[in-house]
């Protein structure tokens, strides 16, 4: 290291203050643009009446199905917390591409793992306005309180983001990796979830060959204490601890298939072209 | 004089293979602290990708690459601070205000005093009209005074260009052209400017790097280059280096 520049020292700015920034960037980012907001709020809603009218058909209905019919809306809420909790994280990214602000930040003093972090938080950030109106509509309109299950929402809620940042990674991974190309990856991956996870069905529902599948995933064991609490009034703790040590898997997983994107975006000059 | 000043950027043998396409082939350069590098060539000549090799965007196949004195391949956030750069690939948020881009991107740099740092690179660049609105309702000229904003808003001592004044009239690439020239020989920055505008070369440049192919086919001040290929302008210049014709090219030959 030279004379000159021996005396060098990183930036001043903290990782939190840059976590910091890269979120006010999204905080102004909606709040200039009403249309983004309404997005937010306008499926859950659209979801949340249509279960909700099922639900109150199904509870005039006698036997299982009344009982069933009791989790739908709390399942319906919870799966957009996961659905939103990974559009919510990738849609940041994606903004940074579209308007190609990427190589901006990757320049920057701002680290990957730092932008990952602030996807996170922003994802919060969008579950939080989608989910709060909703929550109370659902009050209001079918008298059903999610927040009724304290700390049991809190579990539920810290699990379905988790996996939601896990699936949200490794959609930024592709994306790097292979641009605006894999944006529909984005909008359907976690797709699949809805039908494996057992949203709004036990696992006993699915074949039998699927079960394994089914039991590897985190949200199962989620919707299956759900449908416990609300359908038996019995609370199972295991199962949360059984999802959050998956989600700690998949969390592992998705970081190191990341930074693989990430590398493999360097090698292949992808940043200086990933709004193409 | 120029020689004794420390080196602010230092290549060595940088290579770049994309699979079977060889895009940068092997390039040594070097520029001292506070002065104007020009980096030359036509479109496919590698300049791009060299840049991106400096900022940490692409990886280098082979080489080395020393910015401010700092092996940037294993030390990069050392210096990160210390650079910043403009370049048509890339762009802004355009939803967000001039204000809240450049307040964004000095919170990522750690600027201090950033609110005076905005209010003076607005002053600077006849940007204060222009703060509360949108970037994307800018028109392309003011759109890149902000870029050339938030390429400053760190005060960076080494700054990377690529065709800074590509969408400017005439009369605004010239004042942009002046205020760069200044910021760089008052503040002892070093610049390493990307250009088809040999004009703007001629005026900048200490130092000029001609690309072709991936490779550094000559190099030298504008008018040692004049001298050297016969010619009255760079424009000339570099038609003679873009199609391999002219008085050096034919020398070279020979050899």
């Amino acid at each position: 290291m030279s004379e000159v520049v021996s005396n060098l020292r990183p930036a001043t700015g903290s990782p939190g203050s840059r976590i910091g920034a890269m979120v006010l960037r999204h905080w102004y980012l909606l709040k200039s643009s009403p249309p983004r907001i309404i997005d937010i709020v306008y499926w859950p809603t659209v979801q949340l009446f249509m279960w909700g009218f099922l639900q109150t058909w199904l509870a005039d209905q006698s036997g299982k199905l009344a009982f069933a019919g009791g989790s739908l809306i709390g399942a319906m809420l919870l799966w957009d917390v996961l659905f939103r909790g990974q559009i919510g994280f990738n849609m940041s990214f994606l903004e940074e591409l579209w308007s190609r602000n990427l190589g901006h930040l990757m320049v920057s003093p701002l680290r990957a793992h730092e932008l990952l972090a602030a996807l996170a938080v922003m994802s919060i950030i969008r579950v939080m306005i989608g989910l709060i109106p909703v929550t109370l509509l659902a009050i209001y309109y079918f008298g059903f309180d999610l927040m009724a299950l304290g700390l049991w929402m809190v579990a539920f809620f810290l699990n379905l983001m988790l996996t939601s940042w896990a699936v949200g990674m490794v959609v930024c991974g592709l994306l790097l990796r292979y641009g605006l190309g894999a944006e529909h990856l984005a909008w359907s991956l976690i797709f699949i979830l809805l039908t494996i996870c057992c949203v709004y069905y036990p696992v006993s529902a699915l074949p039998t060959w699927l079960q394994p599948v089914a039991l590897s995933l985190a949200p199962t064991y989620v919707f299956e204490g759900l449908r416990s609490i609300l359908i038996d009034g019995v609370a199972r703790p295991e199962l949360m601890f059984v999802a959050l040590g998956l989600n700690v898997l998949y969390l592992v997983a998705a970081t190191v298939l990341f930074f693989w994107f990430y590398r493999d975006a360097l090698e292949k000059g992808t940043l200086l072209s990933t709004g193409e | 004089m120029l020689h004794s000043l420390p080196l602010a950027i230092k290549v060595e043998a940088l290579e770049k293979r994309f699979d079977k396409v060889h895009a940068v082939r092997g390039l040594d350069f070097e520029a001292r602290q506070g002065t104007i590098l020009g980096l030359l060539g036509g479109n496919g000549a590698g300049k791009t990708t060299t840049i991106g090799m400096l900022l940490g965007l692409v990886r280098p196949t082979v080489g080395k690459i020393e910015l401010l004195g700092v092996d940037v391949q294993t030390n990069r956030p050392l210096v990160q601070h210390l650079i910043n750069f403009e370049s048509p690939y890339v762009d802004m948020p355009l939803r967000l205000t001039v204000r809240q881009n450049l307040t964004v991107y000095g919170k990522l740099y750690g600027v201090v005093d950033l609110k005076a740092r905005i209010a003076e690179l607005a002053g600077i660049l006849d940007l204060t009209h222009l703060l509360e609105r949108p970037t994307g309702k800018l028109s392309a000229g003011q759109k890149t005074r902000v870029s050339l904003a938030k390429a400053l808003v760190n005060s960076p001592r080494l700054l990377l260009l690529d065709e800074p004044t590509a969408s400017l009239d005439p009369d605004t690439a010239d004042w942009v052209r002046g205020h760069l020239e200044q910021y760089c020989r008052e503040g002892g920055a070093t610049m390493l400017l990307a250009s088809h505008n040999m004009g703007e070369v001629d005026r900048l440049c200490d130092d000029v790097l001609m690309m072709k192919e991936g490779l550094i086919v000559d190099r030298g001040a504008p008018e040692t280059l004049k001298k050297r290929y016969g010619r009255a302008s760079m424009e000339e210049v570099f038609l003679d280096v873009a199609r391999g014709t002219g008085v050096h090219a034919r020398e070279t030959t020979d050899e």
